[in-house]
């Protein structure tokens, strides 16, 4: 399904999703491996994660100690996971493009020079106070993509939208991220039969510009958008008659969530403990 | 060379990953995306509960058409962020449901903006450019009592702006969070009036289809749309008009930028940020030398910057036009 139509689109984001996507059915894989982190409530991972990440926020830059000391927690995770180390560590690079945004920190921020470039007219000064906090960024970035690539690889999506539940998201929203989630794949596919489509009618000799003008080719897409949008609400038409036809009155039942036992409250304590400790050592040390 | 840079990785997407923020306005912006979200729950409540499978599968539409897109230049390509596109189809409230629930699934299918980010790109991309995209595209399609220019400048000028407006959301979070005024508002805004215009295309064409085959499903267009006058869509004079309000809108925009980010927000960062600002300005304007202003510094300089990166960014777009135009027309000639 995917190779069918990788070589033909120009663009960076039809591409980026269906590498996306790819990845995304990728994951799937590691999701029924047996592990201590998986065998983890799924409430107590989300809470985990989303500690993590806003410790990764709360330390101040330059603080390599406390970054390293989030990092050794989030690794000793990752190698007790059953997901390859590897995997999560490439897979991290994902937020990389962000990362030029950071660049501009080394020159911008005031502090003693360390090199100063000057290509053609310009001329760059790279301070230590910007390098320090261009570092910082990047890493915090790296390591908090790992923190939810760690979650998404040992949690299924259905565990992921209780937690959700169970830290208080509407109940409208779980059903509604539910439904998408369910959906997204039959529509993604749907997208790329109107891609094919259209590639299939507008031949293009490599190299050559392809022809029309770019209100037009806009007015092309947008034309494709517009299926696409009718395509989808016939559709979810047909899923809400099949559902009012097995009794659906617009309320979600599921299961009460379970309580959670004391081993796993007390790692959530213990973990939260830790985090904040890291984060108070690094502001006040 | 920079700023080219940073155009290609602003042009992936406005998704902030987690790092870049700083936890105060990682979590301002959480508060304000909380209270956004609550009122559409509450309106949609009871009301429209039952309609849940419909926006869910909306979400998945608003996802897979953002894979769509179309090549613009020099292997750049168009495509969709949908933000007025969710706001004018299935209404405000729900497309604001429907674009949180889009984002929430890039930030954890693909880890696609980060987690604690969340807030600020909801907020971004969902929150604001839907009640933008509805608060100037349905009372633009009233003014015009239903002729079809309605629909094609309310389309176009709604999408433009909640892109900008997106972009612009995007930048401040930055700049609040540490990273450079004179760098994040010009690159950002740059690069989205581009976007933005391939948006209002797309989205004023996705409009006019749904309205000619099926206006019944559109409570913002039902009724009050000619069908064939539709077929024509975007006549020269519709989208003259179209560009002078865009880059009115603009030009205001760029004017309150900086006045905005001025704004205390009771954030310390913010006094902080704004030392470094003004000592920043002289190293990063050597690297925009076009945006140089001499004898001026602080808000005003960004202003004037962001104004004069604007309307240059009118004259190339209105340039490239003429040029496409005179290329075509010239092309029709030998051929005929």
């Amino acid at each position: 399904m995917w190779h069918c139509f990788q070589r033909g689109l120009a663009g960076s984001s039809g591409e980026r999703y269906n590498t996306a996507m790819a990845l995304a059915s990728s994951l799937d894989p590691y999701v029924d491996r047996a592990s201590p982190v998986h065998a983890l409530d799924a409430r107590v991972k989300l809470a985990l994660t989303l500690a993590l990440v806003l410790a990764l926020a709360l330390v101040p830059a330059g603080r390599w100690l406390a970054l390293a000391t989030i990092a050794a927690l989030l690794w000793w995770a990752i190698l007790r996971s059953a997901v390859g180390p590897g995997l999560i560590l490439r897979r991290a690079f994902i937020a990389a493009p962000f990362a030029l945004a950071a660049m501009t920190l080394a020159f911008t921020r005031p502090g003693a020079p360390v090199v100063t470039l000057s290509p053609g007219p310009l001329t760059i000064t790279i301070t230590d106070a910007g390098l320090v906090a261009f570092v910082a960024v990047i890493l915090k970035t790296w390591l908090s993509v790992q923190a939810a690539l760690l979650l998404m690889a040992t949690s299924r999506f259905t565990e992921v939208l209780g937690a959700l539940r169970s830290l208080g998201l509407p109940s409208m929203l779980v059903a509604m991220l539910g439904f998408a989630y369910r959906y997204l794949f039959v529509l993604v596919d749907e997208a790329e039969r109107l891609l094919r489509a259209r590639e299939s009618r507008a031949a293009a000799l490599p190299g050559r510009r392809t022809g029309g003008t770019i209100a037009w080719r806009a007015e092309v897409l947008g034309g494709m958008v517009g299926t696409l949008f009718l395509r989808a609400y016939e559709r979810s038409e047909r899923i809400h008659a099949a559902m009012l036809s097995r009794g659906y009155t617009g309320e979600w039942r599921s299961l009460p969530a379970r309580p959670l036992t004391s081993g796993e409250q007390g790692l959530l304590i213990t973990g939260a403990a830790l985090l904040a400790a890291i984060v108070w050592l690094a502001h006040w040390r | 060379m920079l700023v080219q840079a940073l155009g290609q990785a602003m042009l992936l997407g406005m998704h902030i990953p987690d790092g870049f923020l700083s936890a105060p306005v990682a979590l301002l912006w959480w508060v304000l995306t909380i209270a956004a979200l609550a009122v559409a729950v509450q309106r949609l409540r009871g009301f429209d509960e039952r309609r849940v499978p419909l926006m869910g599968v909306m979400a998945a539409f608003i996802f897979a058409a953002q894979m769509l897109n179309f090549p613009v230049l020099g292997g750049t390509s168009g495509h969709l962020l949908g933000g007025a596109l969710a706001a004018l189809l299935p209404g405000p409230w729900a497309g604001m449901l429907v674009m949180a629930c889009v984002i929430a699934l890039q930030a954890l299918l693909f880890q696609d903006g980060g987690l604690l980010a969340l807030g600020a790109n909801v907020f971004n991309m969902g929150v604001a450019t839907t009640l933008a995209g509805y608060g100037v595209g349905m009372p633009l399609i009233r003014a015009a009592g239903g002729r079809p220019w309605g629909l094609i400048v309310a389309g176009f000028v709604a999408a433009w702006l909640s892109v900008m407006l997106a972009a612009f959301l995007t930048s401040l979070q930055l700049v609040l969070s540490g990273l450079s005024a004179a760098v994040v508002f010009p690159a950002m805004l740059f690069v989205h009036a581009f976007i933005g215009v391939g948006e209002g295309l797309i989205t004023v064409a996705a409009l006019a289809l749904v309205a000619t085959t099926r206006p019944d499903l559109v409570p913002a267009l039902a009724g009050s749309l000619d069908a064939r006058a539709l077929g024509r869509a975007m006549s020269r004079g519709a989208m003259l008009t179209v560009t002078f309000i865009g880059l009115a809108i603009a030009v205001g925009l760029a004017l309150l930028s900086p006045l905005a980010s001025a704004d205390p927000d009771g954030l310390e960062r913010v006094a902080e940020d704004h030392g470094f600002i003004e000592r920043a300005l002289d190293p990063a304007y050597n690297l925009l030398p076009d945006y140089t202003i001499p004898g001026l510094n602080g808000p005003l300089s960004t202003v004037l910057s962001g104004v004069i990166g604007l309307l240059i960014v009118f004259a190339l777009a209105y340039g490239i036009m003429l040029l496409i135009r005179g290329r075509q027309e010239s092309g029709q000639e030998t051929t005929r």
